[in-house]
């Protein structure tokens, strides 16, 4: 019986977030539309809740629940507080969009926090099952947010192509794990690994197996070859929800590389490295490329967010504790860009208006320097400009990688930032030197005009003092990868 | 409050101070932009004397405030090294700095760049600050290049004159050519001695005192000798030793406060202050300090010679300043480095003290700067006259003012100096004397005494003598209307003269017996007294302040000032046609120190003009056809043409995408399937 409370325990935040969707979604049913601001508020304690749970009951021990399904240790805490933040700092973003747009409902915050559920299953997830739900549960969520404007048919072309692609991908997931299985007789992470550790089995299964993995996880990172969604459905969704799948899951989709490749198939790295080199070179350079033949705010940062995850496996593919560490540095630095980024666009945006063209940052400097600073600061973090927080993350992923001896990969990742900082430096120059199209005044509530300069200004601010975040990520490794 | 924050607090109110008013300056109302920054460098300024205080008591702090990266070993980091060297010269800065501040009042009241000025001169503050405060070469290399820049903009503050824009170009290129040296210097230090912190570097370097380097294959350096040059080279640059000298003439196109501030009494001496500082190294390398002991002679007689022949009030200052400069490097040739930061301080307070009474003048005189169309102002301004007396008096090294403790001690340590060229040296700084004697009081007669010559109709090209030309972009230079009389300005502008003054006399007394031969640089400055003894020779000669101007009386140095004024007062008051008809007689001389010695139009014609060649030769093969044609726009261009692929293949069709990540998939499997 005690078992089954120190279960439930370890596996709190999750409970409790679930539990609190559900409420919110009966509770919508009996709010007037005047009374909607309660949903915001009750999602916003939702997660403040969840976040004092997680830290109330972390230890930098590591405990497993559920025979072993499910684990909490450092990575998985310090994962899911960065989770909580950035939905958080999303809701706030998104509120105006969204009430603009008639999609201010309740259906909204329970599907996105039914989603930070699954993405907290794939942090925690020590099981090839519970990470495979986790996942699922992410992503038919965010395929029905993407549909949630039904009427817009841009969005549910996005939302049919993300559903399609995504079964796909889900499809090759559960194909390699269903090999790894075969290979070594189990379900459980830390038993393949110890299983493999024993003995080869027969390695040309492995490898089936891995490939199917590796492929299943660069669909969700947006990896080359299997980037072709990110484009599209960044473009169709509307930008309040491509704001969410371009942020957060990441962070979810990283701890499940961890968990699969480090924690899983560590005997196999040499294999799952060469991969992921393939993939890191290609999206650095496939990203910064075409993201450069763009004219649109969403689909140019689609293929930012390409060439990020390609530096993001620079520090994966090192394969060594600091490269993890740098990765997990990466990853949340990137959450906070892309906040930003997309941040600006909800903010430019207004009534039947969406910010979405380059051309529509034009002159921002002359409508509002203030606004037109945080961008530079963003599009500056984001081409890896020091003092920012995106220089230190590139710098640290770089730096493991040449540790791991990958000198001429990191001479080429250094040469295509310089040829990315082509269009991050052109949104600059739209704003500081070109006139403006578009006169109208800047309609924006005070709270998120105050989020985006914390947001944008901690990106600096982080980028001076990068010691905290990359304390974070060195212990949550250190403890959690044995 | 613990010290710590208060050694940061200094810096950082300037800072402050210039960043609210740099970017609110036009928002907030035109007094804010003063009484901001007066209240942060006055508040850094008490600071500073606190801290000063507390030094004296013999309280040194040695520490990082704050570290930014560590990379490969090394820390790159803010950190303060706070003893009586860097306390003195906080307070020297912060002190001139405030009565720059409070002048500028006065003097930029009608200019429409207010504010911004204002933010300029505490921005300097700060970098001067965090020059003088640091422990590492890391940061004294940022405190180093940022004054630079703030003297870039300062120069170049008026940005619509052609003048002002060449000036400042031309200060900046100049630097950066010392500043190369300086870099190399640097670099040097970091990799042989393997650390950037000062504690660190002077305890190593004595080991590797009889090291050698070889640059050049086959030619052995002594490596200390070479580092030392490499600093002492940033230093010219930035104290305006021959030949990188010519870009500080040309500032004075800047506003006279920052004349004062940077051109005079803080900035140029910070490469005085870095030798003092690095005196553990150089004390290692007699050959380096020859090098800066001729380099100082040379600049301290040469550039005195032409403020002989100058007409433009701040330029005769300028030019004195250079050579003045010279006397402080010759004093670190011969191993007395007190005795130049002695003199430092007491040139900051008079030079500082010189501008602004020449800035007062040039106002009253309605912005005509030519010393030849003033006269007789001495009854029209009665402080500035004053004020100025003191200091020109005080320049020339009259006893018992501070400029002849600090310059009669510098000429003293060089005649007990036995070091190579140290011959020459006594020589050029006995001569300077007389030479600084005659040109200050030229211009001090010429300006304050004999015939008010501004009431006479006056052609109005005459100012700034060697960019005539320009005169049509000066809108503001007229001069004085011909009914119109000159008068003593506003009691911002007084002020500082009066404040300026008192130390410009009582400093040297106060100070010399301390500072000199007392304990006062004791651990900071380092000395070998048996390869350099003339310091400890200067010491057994001392006996007291009083008893060494009495003597100063009979000695050398004094007679040729006198001679010096005197000449300049038979030639200038009593028969203006000598110096005419000497003009003409020596046509060839005077030719010579027209064109500076040649210099500029050596540059121009050279370097610039050089460079420019090359550059375009350069740019038309290299650049065009083989960067931009093959390298720029072929990446472009396939980049391009990579990009439209790319974009082709995002067809928008699901089924292509499906097919691209089967496809992915099979090649991985292909790739790491080994049957």
């Amino acid at each position: 019986m005690s078992n089954i409370f120190s279960d439930l325990i370890t596996a709190l935040p999750e409970i409790f977030v679930l539990g609190m969707a559900m409420f919110i979604l009966l509770l919508d049913l009996f709010l007037k539309p005047s009374q909607r601001g309660l949903i915001f508020w009750l999602s916003q304690l939702t997660l403040a809740g969840a976040a004092t749970i997680t830290v109330i009951t972390h230890t930098p021990a590591v405990s497993y629940a559920f025979n072993g399904m499910f684990v909490d240790d450092p990575m998985a805490d310090a994962l899911k507080v960065m989770t909580y933040i950035g939905t958080a700092m999303m809701f706030v973003y998104t509120r105006h969009y969204l009430s603009l747009r008639g999609m201010f409902r309740g259906e909204y915050y329970a599907l996105v926090l039914f989603a930070m559920v699954g993405m907290m299953v794939m942090i925690s997830g020590q099981n090839f099952l519970t990470l495979y739900m986790g996942l699922e549960l992410l992503s038919l969520c965010l395929y029905a947010l993407v549909a949630l404007d039904r009427d817009n048919p841009r969005a549910t072309e996005a939302a049919m192509k993300y559903f399609v692609l995504g079964a796909l991908a889900s499809g090759m997931l559960l194909y390699g794990m269903s090999m790894m299985y075969g290979a070594t007789g189990s379900l459980n992470i830390a038993e393949v690994g110890e299983s493999l550790m024993q003995g080869a089995p027969t390695y040309s299964m492995l490898i089936l197996g891995l490939v199917f993995i590796v492929a299943g996880l660069a669909f969700k990172l947006g990896a080359v070859p299997f980037q072709m969604w990110v484009p599209d459905v960044y473009h169709g969704s509307p930008t309040a929800m491509t704001m969410l799948i371009g942020s957060v899951p990441k962070l979810a989709a990283f701890a499940m590389v961890i968990r699969l490749l480090v924690q899983g198939l560590y005997v196999v790295a040499v294999d799952w490295q060469g991969m992921l080199v393939i993939m890191a070179v290609l999206s650095i350079a496939i990203g910064n490329v075409a993201a450069i033949a763009q004219t649109n705010i969403k689909r140019m940062l689609a293929y930012s967010t390409i060439s990020h995850i390609g530096f993001l496996l620079f520090g994966l593919m090192s394969a060594s504790m600091n490269g993890f560490a740098s990765s997990m540095f990466y990853v949340s630095a990137y959450v906070l860009m892309t906040l930003a980024g997309f941040g600006m666009i909800l903010l430019l945006s207004r009534q039947g208006f969406e910010a979405e063209n380059l051309d529509d940052l034009k002159g921002l400097n002359q409508r509002s320097p203030w606004n037109a600073f945080l961008m530079l600061i963003v599009m500056f973090s984001m081409a890896g400009v020091p003092p920012t927080l995106g220089f230190y993350a590139k710098f640290t992923v770089l730096q493991a990688a040449l540790e791991a001896g990958f000198v001429g990969l990191v001479i080429f990742a250094v040469l295509m930032a310089a040829v990315g900082a082509f269009y991050y430096l052109r949104v600059v120059k739209l704003m500081y030197f070109d006139e403006p199209q578009d006169t109208s005044p800047i309609d924006a509530p005070t709270g998120m005009r105050v989020m985006l300069s914390v947001n944008a200004i901690g990106l600096l601010v982080l980028g001076l003092m990068p010691q905290a975040l990359m304390g974070i990520s060195a212990y949550a490794m250190f403890y959690s990868i044995q | 409050m613990t010290m710590q924050t208060i050694y940061l607090l200094i810096p950082m109110l300037p800072l402050i101070a210039a960043v609210i008013v740099g970017l609110f300056g036009r928002q907030l109302p035109r007094a804010s932009a003063h009484w901001i920054t007066i209240l942060g460098v006055g508040a850094s300024f008490a600071l500073s004397a606190y801290v000063f205080m507390h030094a004296l008591e013999g309280h040194v702090f040695n520490g990082a405030v704050y570290t930014w990266l560590v990379s490969g070993g090394s820390a790159f980091e803010v950190g303060f090294l706070i003893d009586k060297l860097s306390a003195t010269m906080m307070v020297v800065v912060t002190f001139v700095s405030l009565m720059v501040h409070i002048y500028t009042i006065g003097y930029m009241e009608e200019d429409p760049g207010y504010s911004r000025f204002f933010s300029y001169i505490s921005l300097f503050t700060f970098s001067m600050l965090m020059l003088v405060m640091s422990n590492n070469f890391m940061q004294l290399f940022f405190g180093w290049e940022a004054v630079g820049l703030v003297s870039y903009l300062l120069i170049g503050f008026w940005y619509k004159r052609p003048t002002a824009i060449y000036a400042n170009l031309k200060a900046f290129l100049v630097n950066r050519v010392g500043d190369f040296g300086f870099l190399l210097g640097i670099g040097m230090v970091l990799y042989f001695l393997g650390s950037l912190d000062y504690a660190a570097v002077f305890s190593v370097a004595p080991q590797l005192a009889g090291d050698t380097v070889e640059i050049i294959p086959g030619m052995e350096w002594s490596l200390m000798t070479v580092i030392c040059i490499l600093l002492f080279i940033g230093a010219m640059g930035k104290s305006a030793q021959v030949p990188l000298h010519v870009w500080l003439p040309d500032s004075m196109e800047g506003p006279t406060p920052i004349s004062a501030l940077i051109h005079a009494a803080t900035m140029v001496t910070a490469g005085i202050f870095m030798v003092a500082r690095m005196s553990p190294l150089y004390e290692l390398s007699t050959t380096a300090l020859s090098f800066v002991l001729v380099i100082g002679a040379i600049t301290a007689l040469f550039m005195g010679f032409l403020g002989i022949i100058q007409n433009d009030i701040k330029r005769v200052v300028a030019y004195s300043t250079l050579s003045q400069l010279g006397y402080m490097t010759v004093a670190l040739g011969v191993s007395a480095y007190s005795v130049a930061m002695f003199h430092l301080m007491t040139h900051a307070f008079f030079k500082a003290l010189l501008f602004l009474a020449a800035g007062s003048v040039i106002m009253a005189m309605h912005h005509d700067q030519d010393i030849r169309n003033m006269g007789g102002l001495r009854k029209y301004m009665p402080v500035t006259w004053i004020t100025s007396l003191i200091g020109s008096l005080a320049l020339i090294g009259t006893p018992f003012l501070s400029g002849f403790y600090s310059k009669d001690s510098i000429i003293e340590a060089v005649k007990y100096s036995d070091i190579a060229g140290s011959g020459f040296a006594y020589f050029a700084v006995l001569a300077g004397v007389f030479v600084t004697a005659f040109y200050s009081f030229r211009m001090y007669f010429l300006v304050f005494h004999g015939k008010e010559r501004w009431m006479e109709a006056k052609p109005h090209h005459a100012h700034h003598d060697d960019h005539a030309d320009d005169a049509h972009a000066h809108d503001e230079h007229h001069g004085l209307a011909p009914d119109e009389k000159p008068h003593e300005q506003k009691w911002v502008v007084t002020l500082p003269l009066v404040l300026l003054a008192i130390p410009s006399v009582v400093i040297g007394y106060i100070a010399i017996e301390p500072m000199l031969f007392g304990s006062f640089f004791k651990g900071v400055i380092h000395v070998d007294q048996a390869a350099h003894p003339a310091m400890s020779i200067l010491a057994s000669h001392f006996h007291g302040a009083a008893a060494m101007a009495l003597h100063g009386l009979q000695t050398w140095p004094f007679w040729l000032a006198l001679a010096g004024v005197l000449l300049s007062w038979l030639f200038y008051m009593k028969r203006p046609d000598i110096p005419a008809a000497i003009k003409s007689r020596c046509d060839l001389i005077y030719r010579v120190l027209e064109n500076k010695y040649g210099f500029d139009s050596f540059n121009d014609k050279f370097f610039a003009a050089g460079s420019r060649c090359l550059g375009s030769k350069l740019w038309q093969t290299g650049d065009v056809k083989l960067i931009d044609g093959a390298i720029v726009n072929g990446t472009a261009r396939l980049i391009g043409r990579i990009a439209g692929v790319v974009r082709q293949l995002q067809s928008g069709l699901i089924y292509h995408y499906a097919f691209a990540m089967i496809i992915g998939a099979f090649l991985l499997l292909t790739f790491f399937m080994k049957v």
